[in-house]
């Protein structure tokens, strides 16, 4: 298990959106490698596709509000060898293209990066039809697919980044609120190895995206009742790191999950794949409970729904009790 | 390219094709006669005269590029492929079964010679797009050719990738509707009427040929015609009769989706050998 010491002081944390991340990571792509490409649905800026049009604008081909359309060209592009980033909100990017996604680029393998942005019900006031809370069920099940759900801004940019370079379908899961960057330039990335951001021996949280901030906050507090609590930061859903939560289980013998997303088929569920297989121990997972989500200010949606620290550490408090 | 085939010998090879798809069809005992038999005259006169492809290199990066989007009639492209030296004559035995080069659908990583997966219906034609937006970022004459059915623009998807063809004034992508008035259910006005087809292509900025998509020189001149056009991209119409040369199968729905069985493939065969 890859161990990375915290260098932010989590009480205190600089905030910044998951999508700056993935604007400049897809920007910098574009710098890399002339072959990186982008398309456009009529919400480059929000989804901060922007930096990549302005540099590139030859580069960039708007598509209008067509998500069909954006997966099957996308597809025409990547077997031209072009590396094409289709970015839209994570609920149409998946949701609208799925059969385009499963047929056409998966199962012919082709090169085309996913890029959805809006992940979770922290998009807020829009409410529930733009809250993406099903994505990455829906795309873990699809053969040769990535699924990658980085923990902050900075860490986006290096998904981002990697997505270009490696060879395949990949989803990159992210939002659009300010997010605590728990993660720095020095951190090491690889796509399917998740590595421990805090040790303990009593119980690990596994967590991915914004949710690894709240389970260290967990953690922290956690610690004053004499509870010994590991996190690992999970990013990469899809191929999932077997190894590194089998070995967590092990050192603690208790799992809690945690994810912005259903609980149904959402990285939660894809760690118990792996425990219910190699390591079974008790587990708690927090999520959305088979709900959609609802109009409200970020913070409040994630009290409603039971997405913050206080929540992770009462399911550490539960699923200790069932060891 | 090899040698241009004239009329007589594009009929003789089409007719040769018809005869190893029903064999085909009849070998996997399951399969899609009528819009094999139907887009085949089509199929002949692209790869013969029209697409410039090599054989021996499969991924020959400057070959055009031909998306079958109505996936169900790969038998038809099967055929031509194996006559063209892709793969071995002894494969279109195979067709549809375990194991095989040739899976039910067209599978890119089974098969050689093919662009893309295809078989659900409606993605072919953004595809096409996205090749043909491609070639013109990378500057190349490559030209991108696709081939959909009738019932397959009924699919919302080929709207939206005929507006962005119209948008990005593709005219380096020439795509063909087998027009052959049949689908599943019945006839295609009425499950869904799709027409007047012409004006709603040209009302998506596409320049629109009617042809007869039996006559290989029709077709032959369409394609030219295609890429001599500039500044929009070209829609071949093509009208044909599904289950075309075999009189038992022609305009009949019933023959969408059904392989014939031994008595039926004779009396086919016997058709197409009296054509001569």
């Amino acid at each position: 298990m890859r161990i990375v010491n915290l260098t932010v002081d989590i009480d205190n944390p600089e905030r910044i959106p998951t999508r700056f991340g993935y604007g400049e990571g897809l920007l910098e792509a574009g710098q890399k490698n002339e072959e990186v490409v982008a398309l456009g649905a009529d919400i480059t800026g929000s989804v901060k596709a922007d930096l990549f049009r302005d540099a590139f604008p030859d580069r960039f081909f708007s598509l209008g509000i067509a998500e069909q359309n954006h997966i099957g060209v996308a597809a025409g592009l990547a077997l031209m060898n072009k590396i094409p980033f289709v970015t839209n909100y994570g609920v149409f990017l998946a949701g609208r293209g799925w059969d385009e996604i499963r047929t056409t680029v998966c199962y012919s393998n082709l090169n085309v990066k996913l890029g959805g942005a809006h992940g979770g019900i922290s998009v807020g006031p829009d409410g529930a039809t733009h809250q993406a809370l099903e994505e990455i069920s829906i795309m873990r099940c699809l053969p040769n697919m990535t699924v990658v759900v980085p923990s902050d801004s900075i860490e986006t940019k290096k998904a981002t980044l990697a997505a270009a370079e490696m060879f395949g379908p990949i989803y990159i899961r992210y939002g659009r609120e300010k997010v605590p960057v728990i993660t720095d330039e020095s951190t090491p990335f690889k796509i399917g190895e998740a590595y421990c951001m805090r040790e303990g021996t009593d119980v690990a949280i596994i967590a991915c995206g914004a949710m690894v901030y709240e389970g260290l906050v967990a953690a922290k507090e956690l610690e004053k009742e004499g509870i010994s609590t590991m996190v690992i930061n999970n990013h990469t859903i899809k191929p999932i790191d077997k190894a590194t939560i089998i070995e967590a289980a092990k050192l603690t013998g208790a799992v809690v999950t945690v994810e912005e997303h259903q609980v149904m088929g959402g990285m939660g569920s894809a760690v118990l794949e792996v425990l219910a297989q190699d390591c079974p121990v008790p587990v708690e997972m927090i999520g959305v409970m088979d709900r959609f989500g609802e109009s409200g200010d970020p913070e409040t949606l994630m009290k409603a729904f039971g997405l913050c620290s206080e929540n992770v550490a009462e399911a550490v408090r539960r699923v200790i009790k069932r060891k | 390219m090899a040698h241009q085939l004239n009329e007589n010998e594009l009929k003789q090879k089409a007719r040769h094709y018809r005869r190893d798809i029903l064999k085909m069809l009849y070998e996997a005992g399951s399969g899609h006669p009528g819009g094999s038999l139907s887009s085949i005259d089509i199929l002949t006169v692209l790869y013969s005269n029209v697409l410039r492809h090599n054989p021996e290199n499969p991924c020959w990066e400057d070959r055009d590029r031909f998306i079958l989007s109505k996936g169900h009639i790969c038998p038809a492209l099967y055929t031509i492929l194996s006559d063209f030296g892709y793969f071995a004559r002894e494969e279109l035995g195979q067709l549809r079964q375990y194991g095989s080069m040739l899976q039910g659908h067209p599978c890119m990583h089974h098969t050689p010679g093919l662009e893309v997966s295809s078989g659900s219906l409606g993605q072919g034609l953004s595809i096409a797009v996205g090749v043909a937006l491609a070639a013109r970022l990378n500057g190349t004459d490559i030209r991108t050719y696709c081939l959909m059915g009738d019932g397959e623009v009924q699919e919302g998807q080929v709207w939206e990738a005929a507006m962005s063809a119209g948008h990005y004034k593709l005219d380096n992508l020439c795509a063909i509707v087998d027009k052959n008035g049949l689908q599943i259910d019945g006839n295609v006005e009425d499950v869904m009427n799709i027409d007047p087809l012409t004006d709603k292509f040209e009302a998506f900025n596409w320049n629109v040929i009617e042809i007869d998509g039996h006559d290989v020189v029709e077709i032959g001149n369409a394609f030219l015609q295609a890429s001599q056009f500039s500044g929009k991209p070209t829609m071949i119409i093509a009208d044909t009769v599904k289950g075309k040369g075999v009189s038992f199968m022609e305009n009949a729905p019933g023959w969408h989706g059904v392989a014939p069985n031994k008595e039926q493939l004779d009396a086919a065969l016997a058709e197409l050998e009296e054509e001569k």
